[in-house]
This record gives C-alpha cells, sequence and structure tokens, in this order.
C-alpha cells in the first residue's frame, strides 16, 4: 500500500489529521520522515503537511523570539537579528540539509542530531503544539522528556528569550569530520550574568542521553557565582552527573563521559 | 633532495615514454562532469520488480520454522524465494579457483551466523510493498550461544560458528588451521635478548562505504540469457559465481558493468547479483535488488577486525634480532576472502625488515559477525599499524632515534627474507630519509649515508638454522637451504602459483626432498611475484 | 497505480507526471522523467549525491517529497551544459581531476553551482562550506576545492 499524503491549508486541520491517526507523521524538511521512509519504514502510512503561512513566519524583532517550526536552518543564518542561533544553525548538516530541515523537525531528532535543540534547551524555549484539543505552550525540557509520546502532536513554533550578549550564550558541537559531522556531543550554555555572578545557568548537553539533557549538577556549581577558574572546574567535574550516554559509531559512551568535562571547561572558559 | 624515481630506480625506468609520467585525461571524464556515466542503476527497465531480503535479526541462531502466509498474501508481493529455491545455496567465493569450501548459503536455510544474514528474498511491484511483505514474515529462532572474539572462538568448547570448519579456523591445504612462518629460532633469540618488548594490537571493522550501494538488475533477454548490470568490482568472477549458484552454464548471462560508483574492495562479494537473477528467473521480470544505506553500512562486508601480538626481542645497539607474532583475522560467519588475506599477511612477515629468527602464526577465524571481504591492502593494513607502532616502541626502548632506528633495521639488497627470498630493489631507507628530509627531521650523518644498495647480504642473506615444532604431525622439514628460485627467468617466475601444492621447486639447485615445509606456503594465491 | 498529478519544470522544461504518495524527488526524476543523473547513495541527507537545486536553493531529492515541488523549478546536472559546451564548472572539473568514480560528481557540481549562481568569487573556505554535505568517498576534496576555485575565477581550458 503506497503511503498517503494529506497537505492542509491551516495547522489546525493538519494537527487533527496527525492526532487521529497513528500511522501518520508530520512531513517538515523532510530529514526525518523521508529518511524513515526510504529506509523502509511501513509505521508510516500517512504523511501530513500544513501549507499553513503561519508555520514559516520568523519573529526575531524583539526582547522574546519566536520561530516557525516550518522555519529552516538557511533561514535562521539569513536574519541577521538571530545572531545568537548562527552558531547551532550552521553546525547542522551541509548546505542542502541547512534549506530543509527545520526548527521543528529538529526537536524530534534522535541523537547524534538535534544540535539546534540542545541550543533551545539551553535557552529555555518554550515550545507551542497543537494537539486534537488546541494548542498550548509546553517548557521545552517537558516536550523533550515525553518526546516518545509527542508523533501525535505538532509543534507550530519554538521561542525563547534573546540572551543579553553574546558571552551569555555559548555553543559548541563537536564532530569528527570537518567542518561537518554527525554529534559526538553538544554543548550550549545559558550564563545570565548579575552584579557579577551568574544567576540562572542552564547547561544543556546533546548526545549524552537518549535525548538532549540538563546537566543539572553542573548548573548548580555555577549558580551565584563568577565565572573564575575554580568555578569553571567545579562545573567541569559535575558535568557527567545524571548523564547516560550510548555507544555509536561516532563515540563510545565512555569517550563521550571522558570528554564532556573537558569540552565543558573550553566552553565557559572561552576557549577554542 | 634524493629523488626515488630517478636515483634509486633510474636504471628500471624510461623517463621519455609517451603517457607513463605524463598527465592524461580519464577516458570516463566527460561521462562523469556530464552525468552520463552509467552505472547499474542508471537503467529504467519495463515491469521492474523490487527484491529485499528478510535479514536475521540473532547473531546466531537455529530456524524453527519460518512462516510467509502473511508475506504472500501481501499487496504487490510476486514472488517469496527461499534458501530451498536457490539451485546451489552453498558457495565460497574462491572455490573457483579452488581455495577453501564452500561454507556460505545464499540464504539461510537451517541457521544463522550473523546479524542480518539473509533468510528470504520477497520479490515485489515496489519497494515499499517488499518492505510491507517483510514486515510480515515471522521467523521463529532459537538463539544459539554466539561468539565475537576470534580468540574466545579458537578457545576448546567454543560455540561452532559454520559447520564447514568446526574448529572455527580456515584450514589450509586440508591440514593446516593457521599460515605458519618459521625462520631461525625466535624462541632462543629472545632469550638472549637485551630487551623484550611483547604487545597487543587491534584493528576494529571498517566498512569502505562505498558512496554507490551494492546492487544488481537483472532482466530476461532473448534465447534464455539474462543481461545483469551490476555494481559489482569483479565482473567476470561475479559472472561464474552466479553460474555456479544459479547452476547455469555461464553463457546464460550478459553482465554489464565497468563504471562503479566506489568500491574499495566491498564490491567482489557477489551479494546481488545471484538473487537478483533468480528473481528473474522466477517471475520473468526484470528484477533489482540494491542495497539500502542502513543494509550497506551494517551487512555489506568491512575490511575485518584482526587482533595481533607482537613479541620481539632487542638489543641495546637497536639490532631487532627476533620477531614472534601471532595474528587473528576476524573473518566473520562465513570466509569469503579472509582466508587469502592470512595468506598475505603471514607473506608480510616481518615487515621490511631483516631479523635473523622470525615466528608467525596467521589464523583465519570464524565468527559470528558480518562476514569480512578484501579492502585496500587487506591482509597487510593492520599488520603494518602493528609493526610500525611496535618499531617507535623499541626505538624508545632502546633510547633511539625512531626513523636511524628504522634505517639501522631495514631490509637491503641481498638480504634474506624470513619466506627465504632474497631481497630485490629495497628502498625502505631511503624513504625514511626522504621523509626525514621533508619532514626536517634530523637524523645523523652515518644514516643520511646508509644505502639499501649497501651492506646487504653476505652473512644476512644465510639462512639460520631453524627448528621445527615438535607439537606439529606433519613430516618436518629439514631447515632449508637457500634455493636460487629468484634468479629463474622471468618467465617462470611468473607463472602463476598452484594452489595446492605450492609452486613448484625450481630444478637446481639441490632442494632437500620431501614435502616443503608449510612456512614456505607464502605465495599469493592470486598473485604473481614481483620480478 | 500512480495517482497525484505533477506538473514542475525540469531543467527550463514543463513536466506532468503522476506519482505515488510518498515518492521522493529522486525517484521521480530517475524512474520518472529518465533524468538518471541524481543519485542515490544514502537516502538519509548523509552524501548530497542527490543534491539538486529547487528554484536555486540546494536540496537533496532523496528527502524531497515529489509532490512538494509542484509549480517550482528544478535543475539537475542534466540541464548544466550550455547547448553543446561544457559549464564552465564541468570543464574545471574535467581540467582538475575532480571526479575519480564519478558517483559524487553529480551533486558536487549542484552544490557548486549553487554557491557560484549566489556567490561568484567565493573563497576557499566558502568553497569547502558549500560542499560540506557531499561525500566524496575517493576523497578527491582537494581536486574539487581547486575545480570550484577555477571555475569561479574563469580558469578553466576552452
Amino acid at each position: 500500500m503506497a503511503v498517503t499524503v494529506k497537505t492542509f491549508a491551516s495547522a489546525s486541520e493538519a494537527a487533527g489529521a496527525l492526532s487521529s491517526d497513528r500511522s501518520a507523521r508530520y512531513l517538515g524538511g523532510g530529514t526525518l520522515v523521508m529518511r524513515a521512509l526510504n529506509e523502509g519504514d511501513v509505521a508510516i502510512s500517512t504523511v501530513v503537511r500544513a501549507s499553513d503561512q503561519a508555520l514559516t513566519r520568523i519573529d526575531a524583532s524583539g526582547p522574546r523570539i519566536t520561530l516557525g517550526a516550518g522555519v529552516t536552518f538557511a533561514r535562521v543564518l539569513a536574519e541577521r537579528d538571530l545572531g545568537f542561533l548562527h552558531a547551532p544553525a550552521r553546525s547542522i548538516g551541509g548546505p542542502a540539509v541547512r534549506n530543509m530541515g527545520t526548527v521543528g523537525g529538529n526537536l524530534f531528532a534522535p541523537s547524534p542530531y538535534g544540535d539546534f535543540t540542545v541550543a533551545l534547551l539551553a535557552l529555555d524555549a518554550t515550545v507551542a503544539v497543537a494537539g486534537g484539543f488546541g494548542s498550548r505552550d509546553i517548557p521545552i525540557e517537558e516536550f523533550l522528556q515525553a518526546r516518545e509520546r509527542q508523533a501525535g502532536t505538532l509543534v507550530l513554533s519554538v521561542s525563547c528569550t534573546r540572551p543579553a550578549n553574546s558571552e551569555a550564550f555559548r555553543y559548541r558541537k563537536i564532530a569528527r569530520i570537518k567542518p561537518k559531522g554527525g554529534s559526538v556531543i553538544t554543548l550550549a550554555a545559558h550564563l545570565p550574568i548579575s552584579g557579577g555572578r551568574i544567576a540562572g545557568a542552564r547547561i544543556a548537553l546533546g548526545s549524552m542521553a537518549p535525548t538532549q539533557i540538563r546537566a543539572r549538577a553542573a548548573e548548580r556549581t555555577l549558580e551565584g557565582r563568577s565565572l573564575d577558574a575554580a568555578t569553571i572546574t567545579a562545573a567541569a567535574s559535575a558535568v557527567t552527573e545524571g548523564t547516560s550516554p550510548s555507544d555509536n559509531a561516532l563515540g563510545s559512551a565512555w569517550y563521550r563521559r571522558e570528554i564532556v568535562g573537558v569540552h565543558l571547561r573550553r566552553l565557559l572558559s572561552g576557549q577554542e | 633532495m634524493l629523488e626515488l624515481r630517478k636515483d634509486i630506480f633510474a636504471d628500471e625506468r624510461d623517463d621519455n615514454l609517451k603517457e607513463i609520467g605524463k598527465g592524461t585525461q580519464r577516458q570516463d571524464m566527460l561521462g562523469h562532469v556530464t552525468g552520463t556515466s552509467s552505472y547499474f542503476n542508471d537503467h529504467k527497465l519495463q515491469g521492474m520488480l523490487h527484491l529485499k531480503v528478510v535479514r536475521s535479526t540473532q547473531a546466531h541462531a537455529r530456524i524453527r520454522r519460518i512462516d510467509t502466509t502473511d508475506a504472500e498474501r501481501s499487496a504487490g508481493v510476486r514472488r517469496i524465494i527461499r534458501g530451498t529455491d536457490v539451485p546451489v545455496n552453498l558457495n565460497t567465493l574462491l572455490s573457483l579457483i579452488n581455495f577453501g569450501k564452500d561454507d556460505e548459503p545464499s540464504l539461510a536455510v537451517d541457521k544463522v551466523r550473523y546479524k542480518g544474514e539473509p533468510i528470504l528474498a520477497i520479490v515485489a511491484d515496489s519497494e515499499r510493498e517488499a518492505f510491507e511483505a517483510i514486515a510480515k514474515v515471522k521467523v521463529d529462532y532459537e538463539p544459539l550461544p554466539a561468539v565475537f572474539d576470534v580468540e574466545d572462538a579458537l578457545k576448546p568448547g567454543a560455540p561452532v560458528v559454520n559447520e564447514t570448519y568446526p574448529k572455527n579456523a580456515f584450514v589450509y591445504h586440508d591440514v593446516y588451521d593457521h599460515q605458519r612462518l618459521r625462520f631461525g629460532d625466535a624462541d632462543a633469540a629472545l632469550a638472549s635478548a637485551d630487551h623484550v618488548l611483547e604487545q597487543r594490537y587491534q584493528m576494529s571493522p571498517i566498512e569502505h562505504a562505498p558512496t554507490e550501494t551494492n546492487g544488481a538488475i537483472a532482466a530476461p533477454d532473448t534465447n534464455g540469457r539474462y543481461v545483469v548490470y551490476t555494481s559489482t568490482q569483479a565482473l567476470f568472477f561475479s559472472v561464474d559465481t552466479c553460474a555456479k549458484i544459479l547452476d547455469v552454464p555461464s553463457n546464460t548471462f550478459h553482465f554489464i558493468g565497468g563504471t562503479v560508483g566506489g568500491g574499495f574492495g566491498g564490491k567482489v562479494d557477489t551479494l546481488t547479483e545471484p538473487l537478483a537473477i533468480l528473481g528473474a528467473m522466477l517471475t520473468g521480470r526484470p528484477v533489482r535488488y540494491v542495497f539500502g544505506r542502513e543494509e550497506e553500512m551494517q551487512y555489506g562486508p568491512p575490511r575485518g577486525a584482526e587482533r595481533i601480538y607482537i613479541k620481539d626481542g632487542v638489543m641495546r645497539d637497536g639490532r631487532i634480532v627476533a620477531r614472534k607474532i601471532h595474528a587473528y583475522f576476524d573473518s566473520g560467519a562465513y570466509t569469503r576472502l579472509s582466508s587469502y588475506a592470512a595468506v598475505k599477511c603471514a607473506a608480510h612477515l616481518p615487515g621490511p625488515y631483516t631479523i635473523p629468527n622470525v615466528y608467525g602464526d596467521v589464523y583465519c577465524v570464524f565468527t559470528n559477525r558480518t562476514p569480512a571481504t578484501a579492502m585496500r591492502g587487506f591482509g597487510v593494513t593492520a599488520m603494518d599499524f602493528a609493526i610500525e607502532c611496535q618499531m617507535d616502541k623499541l626505538a624508545n626502548l632502546v633510547g633511539m632515534d625512531p626513523m636511524e632506528f628504522r634505517i639501522l633495521n631495514a631490509y637491503r639488497d641481498g638480504d634474506m627474507k624470513a619466506h627465504r627470498r632474497e631481497a630485490k630493489n629495497t628502498a625502505l631507507i631511503e624513504c625514511v630519509q626522504v621523509a626525514a628530509e621533508k619532514a626536517k627531521w634530523p637524523i645523523r650523518e652515518e644514516f643520511k649515508r646508509a644505502s639499501s644498495r649497501k651492506d646487504g647480504g653476505g652473512s644476512r642473506a644465510a639462512i639460520p638454522p631453524t627448528p621445527t615444532d615438535s607439537s606439529r604431525t606433519r613430516a618436518a622439514a629439514p631447515a632449508q637451504q637457500r634455493t636460487s628460485y629468484d634468479r629463474l627467468p622471468p618467465t617462470v617466475t611468473r607463472e602463476p602459483p598452484r594452489d595446492p601444492p605450492p609452486p613448484a621447486p625450481p630444478p637446481a639447485p639441490p632442494r632437500p626432498a620431501g614435502p616443503s615445509h608449510g612456512a614456505t606456503r607464502f605465495s599469493s594465491v592470486f598473485g604473481t611475484r614481483r620480478r | 497505480m500512480p495517482t497525484t498529478p505533477l506538473q514542475f519544470r525540469h531543467n527550463g522544461r514543463d513536466v506532468a507526471i503522476f506519482v505515488d504518495g510518498g515518492t521522493n524527488l529522486l525517484v521521480a526524476l530517475r524512474e520518472l522523467i529518465g533524468d538518471m543523473t541524481p543519485k542515490f547513495g544514502c537516502g538519509q541527507g548523509g552524501c548530497g549525491a542527490c543534491s539538486v537545486l529547487v528554484d536555486g536553493e540546494l536540496h537533496l531529492s532523496c528527502l524531497t517529497l515529489a509532490e512538494t515541488v509542484a509549480g517550482r523549478s528544478i535543475e539537475t546536472l542534466d540541464g548544466m551544459k550550455q547547448g553543446p559546451n561544457l559549464h564552465p564548472l564541468q570543464r574545471a572539473f574535467a581540467d582538475n581531476f575532480a571526479a575519480q568514480c564519478g558517483y559524487c560528481t553529480p551533486g558536487m557540481l549542484m552544490a557548486a553551482k549553487a554557491l557560484l549562481d549566489r556567490n561568484p568569487a567565493p573563497t576557499r573556505d566558502e568553497v569547502i562550506e558549500a560542499i560540506s554535505g557531499n561525500i566524496c568517498r575517493c576523497t578527491g576534496y582537494e581536486p574539487i576545492i581547486n575545480a570550484i576555485l577555477a571555475a569561479a575565477s574563469g580558469r578553466v581550458s576552452a
């Protein structure tokens, strides 16, 4: 049986179609759903699309930015006001993947992918989703924890507060292939400074658990401190707490645990 | 700076040739840049069907039952092919040159021996329909203990991977469970060496990752023949393998290949052609069988894993006096070409160095891993990695510069190699000198002056007394004297080696009677020796 | 039977075909239109062998649902020649020996064209970035980079 493609004019209709059919997947940029079909995933028999302009809208003018789920990484890179998200967007794929892959799809990309989501997790983004019963906002952390059960929901947009300055948000992706490759580990840190002290630190890690996670123990070591050598050392030694990386072709779980502290140290100390 | 081709090999090359040494355009370049080069999959055939295989989910299991009831009723399914449908469902690639026993089915029948082994082939109108039918096949497995480590596989009581080789080791010449090289008395030399260094090296399997995956399209042609478009790197080899498996004369096939989207050794195993042709025979329609990317990476044959132990004896002055090697090739569940890789490896010992006492045991071992195959210099790559790591460690041990250490131990023209062949046209010393110069690596004057053409031969040309292994039951040949094999006219030395037995000894000088010592059976299975 | 009608421009010509639901653009181009220049390498966005231009933007045809290109303009290597003459990129690839097995070449050329159409004088780093989604497993990247730079600067044979 061939796959059925359903295209809707509005996101809410697409959301309805998605939530009522267990074999349906929403097609964003195609890098996940088409890949699954190409590899013979027969669990997908319906592909849902929406031509809703709202899904591709970017609102980057104010202190809180919103990206439609269908916004591609190429468009993020073309938007000068989104400079703080350029490093994570540029770290994904080659140009073709960035022309296709979307912010919303990245939320579902399994390890070793999903780098943009690591950045969004550190930025405490909010995910707007539409299910069978209307739309609601979910904190990204909660969204990721329940990602397995999100297949029937349609992501409409993500939004986050713009970091105060370039020092306050940092991103680092470790790949074996230069300039592009799947993530060995990915790190992002949001370090708001208040009166010379870090207040509300968030560190997010990719490829260190089945989904992107926060390094809460490392965040605690930063809280209320200035970013000095002793603090960085404490954060680096705490960063593996709560992680559960796995082995894959890009690196072993052991290797990931060994290097994550090294790279967090470099990230926090501003080393290249 | 020294230029090897001019300064060392000047007498062997003519710089006034019309083509060699000159840039010339590839004949296929125009096709490549216009996208008109024709790969196997660039053929659109009317009514083409698609073949996909059901692969084992188990590394080692008995197949109790295969239920295809639902799959047969699945939309678009034209034919389900089982092992019993394959005319000759047991083959080994090198059987075409009488090397090794048939040990691998095209489709598993009673047992699976690696995760991903093909069990059924499903021919359907579309790939999607083939995938849907695959999801409906139920295979009832009885899991068996599996072995994934080469040394564990050789232990008594290890699970038998492949019943054709019950000891989990390939058998050479119907007798030997490994390749063996003996030259001098390594144990005695190790006992009297100033330093002994024993190390373990290991290499994981390496996937070739060609951009074009393995595949073939077979279509019925006139006069009962079949035209086959294939990605193979070994077209004639593939023709004969298919003729054997399908039990028809090889002129049944018209194979078209030659333009391969990257091979690197990973497209010599004839994995897709037999089933594509069988599909075409059974349905009367063109059938395509092409690996997906996951299939290529997971179940396409890799360069096999190897484990290597090296124990070297070295003197304070830097001379290596003994090298003892145990190497294990992980062939995976079936032989494919690893049997030959082990032969090549044994022929490569002890590396490009003159060492008076060499001992090598090289095993081709079966495990429940994906069968391994050829890849760029296979048999030699991991061993060279191990040997060169070892050389650095030895240099460090005796406090020598690693470049100078290599020059000191390098083979030179006239030296006797461990295989009882005289070293000729050697150039390792010059290679090291050029490398040092280019890397601005300082080496001392005496090492800059060293030459492959000086100071070789003489006592270094002698074949040392070589004790025989008492543990072996086979007739022990006396220590061999140097033969004049190397000096035979080219027409004789170029003769392809027969296997078995090893190459016929040259008529003169007199040679000890009796069977040749196993350790001299290093000749390559296919190749000809360098003059 | 394929049931979904689909029309788009293919290398400057209008084409009309019927596709199955779920058919990707690579299959549509190769098996329905007969343009064999885009290649299947991975089906998952890892190799770039299937790269084509969609309205001038580099896309992976294997990850593009065919019906999403309705009304759009698709360029493939098949349309790169300018009449009987090779495109400067094609000549530069040949001049620089920038193809070995040739399988990645169609995708490389489209990635290079996407770059030069937008940025006629790229730096070496920009060239590397532009082909970073295209794998040459024969590992001939240096000649490929040199070829693209040569084409950009007009250093190609007649």
